[in-house]
């Protein structure tokens, strides 16, 4: 092991890394489920899924946190996909280049603070960017013949939110429960706790 | 063909104030044997991670220096093998002949050298099956065996052993203790931790015995050191051959029926077993890894739905819920009837300190918070947890973790309690200490079941014993 | 019970190529199909498709059970449309209030699900036949992608089906010491979220343990690592690619010249 290098990942940076994504990539195949479950009945309004998006995008940002190192957020959302396709998740493959580009949105996101700060303002610029990067590709993948203004427009948007949120926020408050467990006392997100 | 040299050492984890070991001078000689004592939570476990380089500077504060081979142990991972307390935790790959193949790509062994070996590691330790089998499908005892095989394999100068048998029956048990008798070369330099002296004296020619507080406290041949402090060393704990247990029979016939399982089975774990459980009564449930012992610990402990028969509790146990089966009575109703202990503790636990695991089950049963705090303060003492109140859960000790599993289960008084392997791993202290406890529960009225490998324990405990065979 | 075992028939001609070979092939014929929105090319995929099926080992029924939400999606799809369309051209079938049924809007919605499918399938298959430690060797013999990552997302997949056991314990755990939510749904959604989080605590300690036992075994020591299990990328496997580009590029085409290919962007 090399010490020296605070940007090399360690073995338990690369297994717990890995561990996120597959847990996620088992919550994405059950996930999957819920989602062909909720099309009805979000049928009234179907761009409001995407409320629930959010969840998608969660370990991009949960790794970014929890590993601090660069390419942690594009490593668990690409493996989290392929884990999902693994196991026969209904968009296979194709969730593998949707992953990539989701993971690349929250990167950005870190590396735009050169990997230093991890607090609640990085987690949620890292959910909209993992959120922007998302709802682009949709929109020129999967959404391009909807209507604009009352499909497409409001689908990016609230995925957007959704990812703010859920992915975002959500993946800053369930780091710090993670580290409140003491599962994370060899990453700095898990070092302030009291000795007994 | 390694030595051995800690000087002054210490190891202090990360998040404690109390050091796990501390002001250890040690030298082992290259091709020594050396079984490692000491009463449960005097650093065994830390010790040998230490010589396999496995304390990293982030885990914790060290004190003076470790060397193997002159080296800092981890620049000398090379040369060590060791096989952890928990077999589970220690594979890595999906099949067996991969996950005893995975050292050795690491080490760069030539690729057409790598099966060869694999398969003579197999061989040396009896492995039963092909190297395809998935080792997600192998028992407990054969987890340990595969994880042996792979430290085997790289051919280590200095092989640590932690706890190698416990979880398994006496002729598995057996069975890896010649394993590690015939794998081990003549200049093989052996580290061994085990609680049972007696039956890991023949693989040893020396032991040393940690101090709790710090340093060592014996060291030397076994029967120089048993002879000069046997009874100091059994008084701390220590597992002295040759020392006898006196016997806690219920002095009263059993009382009352309180559940009886009655074709009782989950196919394909556990075959129907017609089973009968009595108050005032200390039942053994014996049997070989894999005969369904847990499964049958779990459906009449009312946790998993039975795949044939029925388990039927008693009014005595039940009051007016005995027409309904336990496992679809509610949550709190239970804990208060039937306390479970699980064979890992690590499953049971729910919170994050000892001190919020202890109350949950109070709490949950709508104890009041005085009686809660008394009840938590009294366990706490008992089983000398007190000064771990604070501690995770996960960061305790082996025996520490089994204290406290056991703890919780009493925790809300049950009056049936159902226990799985309560003594494994275990000083003898400790095992003697809840000897007493069960034998106090039973003699009060209550049930006690144990699921146990033990044989002293049965000795000693129990009032009726049931066998079961493999399915 | 999930289940990380591949299901084809082992020795299947195509089941047997190098599994990143048939990921890129997957991926080739998937995303040539992106291109275009007509129903035609999509269904000559699914057709081409479903006829190569048998070489990958597959039984049909063992395709439905894994694509069975598939035909959920489907649903979904024709739903939105019907509602959202951007194109609703053609002859008006139904008219009620804003729901505005027209020829334009079935052909669309039909080329969307069948697009779906002939996207997704490629992919159904390629994993349902797949060993995943196969799938890290050949990611780290043959396209060199690091050894250190691919094994250790490989270490990790494996606690999978541990994962579903562990869900089990967990629950009975809490249960033995009277932790339930009795009959209040809002109560069932709490002790859900707290056993996925318990889930994700015990992973993530898992994973910490798995580390350090794999630095006990020398990963990461800095040895040049060798391989145990070789895997390779012979002709057969190029041309596995190379057929699935060709095939997919005739879908594509054959759409073209009946005059329906509709592409994705224009
Ligand atoms: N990861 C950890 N973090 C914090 N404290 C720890 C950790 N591991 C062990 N400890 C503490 O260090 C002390 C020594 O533990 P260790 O596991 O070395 O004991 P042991 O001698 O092996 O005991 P046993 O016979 O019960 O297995 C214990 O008090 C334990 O609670
Ligand atoms: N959750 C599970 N799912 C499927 N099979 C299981 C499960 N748990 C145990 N088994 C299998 O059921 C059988 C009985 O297991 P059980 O744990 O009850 O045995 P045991 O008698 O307690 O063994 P040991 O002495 O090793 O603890 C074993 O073959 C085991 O592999
Ligand atoms: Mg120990
Ligand atoms: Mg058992």
């Amino acid at each position: 092991m090399n010490h020296t290098d605070s940007n090399r990942w360690r073995t338990i940076d690369i297994v717990v890394a890995s561990v996120i994504a597959v847990a996620f990539g088992v919550i994405f195949w059950a996930w999957g489920l819920v989602w062909s479950a909720t099309e009805g009945a979000f049928a009234f309004f179907p761009p409001a899924q995407t409320l629930i998006y959010g969840v998608w995008l969660m370990p991009a940002v949960l790794g970014g946190l929890v590993i601090r190192k660069p390419g942690a957020a594009l490593y668990c959302e690409t493996v989290a996909a392929i884990i999902s396709a693994l196991l026969g998740s209904q968009w296979a493959g194709t969730v593998i280049p949707q992953g990539i580009v989701q993971g690349l949105g929250a990167e950005l996101a870190f590396a735009a603070f050169r990997y230093r700060s991890f607090k609640l303002p990085t987690a949620v610029l890292a959910g909209a960017l993992t959120g922007l990067s998302a709802a682009l590709f949709d929109f020129f993948v999967w959404n391009a013949t909807y209507d604009l203004t009352s499909y497409r427009l409001p689908y990016a948007l609230l995925t957007i939110v959704s990812s703010t949120v859920i992915a975002g926020v959500g993946g800053w408050l369930l780091t710090r429960a993670l580290a409140g467990t003491g599962v994370l006392d060899r990453f700095p997100a898990g070092r302030e706790r009291a000795a007994v | 063909m390694s030595a051995v040299e800690l000087r002054g050492f210490g190891w202090r984890h990360a998040g404690r104030k109390r050091w796990a070991v501390r002001g250890v001078d040690l030298r082992i000689e290259a091709g020594e044997r050396v079984l490692l004592l000491g009463p449960s939570g005097a650093g065994k476990s830390t010790l040998l991670a230490a010589l396999a380089g496995l304390l990293p500077e982030d885990s914790g504060e060290q004190e003076g220096t470790v060397e193997i081979d002159g080296l800092d142990p981890r620049k000398a991972r090379e040369r060590v093998g060791i096989v952890f307390q928990d077999p589970e935790a220690q594979l890595v790959m999906a099949r067996c002949g991969d996950d005893v193949a995975f050292g050795l790509e690491n080490r760069g062994v030539p690729p057409e050298e790598i099966w060869p070996r694999v398969d003579e590691a197999l061989r040396r330790v009896g492995f039963p099956y092909h190297r395809g089998r998935l080792t997600a499908a192998l028992s407990g005892g054969e987890q340990q065996r595969l994880a042996l095989a792979g430290a085997l394999a790289l051919r280590p100068a200095l092989l640590l052993l932690d706890e190698p048998t416990a979880n398994l029956d006496p002729a598995g048990a057996a069975l890896v203790r010649e394993a590690v008798a015939s794998a081990l070369d003549a200049d093989t330099t052996l580290i061994l931790v085990e609680h049972r002296v007696a039956e890991a004296l023949p693989l040893v020619d020396r032991v040393v015995v940690l101090e709790p507080g710090g340093g060592v406290r014996a060291d030397g041949p076994p029967e120089a050191v048993f002879a000069a402090h046997g009874d100091a060393l059994a008084a701390e704990g220590v597992w002295v051959p040759g020392r006898t247990i006196p016997p806690r029979h219920a002095t009263a016939p059993p009382g009352d029926l309180l559940l009886t399982a009655d074709r009782l089975g989950l196919p394909p774990r556990l075959a129907p077993t017609d089973l009968p459980v009595r108050a005032g009564e200390a039942l053994a449930i014996l049997g070989p890894n894999g005969a369904g012992k847990s499964t049958l610990a779990l459906l009449l402990g009312g946790l998993l739905r039975p795949g044939t028969g029925t388990a039927t509790a008693t009014a005595e146990l039940a009051g007016r819920d005995a027409r309904t089966p336990p496992h679809r009575w509610r949550a709190p109703d239970l804990a208060r009837r039937i306390g479970s202990v699980f064979q890992d503790p690590e499953h049971q636990f729910v919170t994050g300190t000892v001190l919020d695991e202890l109350a949950l089950g109070p709490r949950r049963t709508g104890r009041s918070e005085a009686a809660t705090k008394a009840t938590v303060d009294g366990l706490l003492e008992r089983l000398r947890l007190a000064r771990l109140a604070g501690a995770n859960p996960y960061t305790l000790s082996g025996g520490e973790a089994r204290r406290l599993s056991v703890a919780t289960a009493l925790a809300t008084a049950p009056r049936l309690l159902i226990c799985d392997e309560p003594t494994f791993g275990q000083d003898r202290r400790t095992w003697l200490e809840l000897v007493d406890l069960f034998a106090e529960l039973r003699d009060a009225g209550h049930g006690v079941v144990t699921v146990t490998h033990d044989a002293d324990f049965v000795a000693a405990l129990a009032d009726r014993t049931v066998t079961l065979e493999r399915p | 019970m999930i289940s990380i075992e591949p299901v084809a028939a082992p020795g299947a001609p195509l089941a047997r190529r190098n599994p990143v070979a048939k990921v890129a092939a997957a991926l080739v014929f998937s995303f040539t199909l992106v291109a275009t929105l007509d129903p035609v090319a999509p269904a000559l995929a699914i057709a081409i498709e479903l006829a190569v099926l048998p070489l990958f080992g597959i039984r049909y029924r063992v395709l439905a059970r894994r694509a069975w939400p598939l035909l959920a999606s489907a649903g979904g799809i024709l739903v939105t449309l019907v509602l959202f369309a951007a194109d609703r051209s053609g002859r008006v079938l139904v008219e009620a209030g804003p729901v505005l049924v027209t020829s334009g809007v079935l052909l669309t919605a039909l080329g969307l699900v069948l697009r779906m499918l002939a996207v997704a399938l490629p992919g159904v298959i390629v994993f349902a036949t797949t060993d995943a430690t196969d799938l890290a060797d050949a990611l780290i013999q043959n396209t060199r992608a690091p050894a250190r990552f691919a094994i250790g997302a490989l270490a990790a997949f494996r606690l999978v089906p541990l994962l579903e056991q562990e869900w089990e314990t967990i629950s009975m755990a809490r249960r033995a010491r009277g932790v339930d939510a009795g009959r209040n749904p809002l109560a069932k959604l709490r002790l859900f979220v707290s056993t996925a989080f318990a889930l994700l605590v015990g992973a993530i300690r898992r994973g910490t343990r798995l580390a350090v036992a794999m630095d006990a075994r020398g990963f990461d020591a800095g040895t040049p690592r060798t391989v145990a299990r070789r895997q390779r990328f012979t002709t057969g496997d190029a041309l596995l690619i190379a057929g699935a580009a060709a095939l997919a590029g005739a879908a594509l085409t054959t759409s073209v010249l009946l005059g329906t290919f509709r592409p994705l962007i224009g």
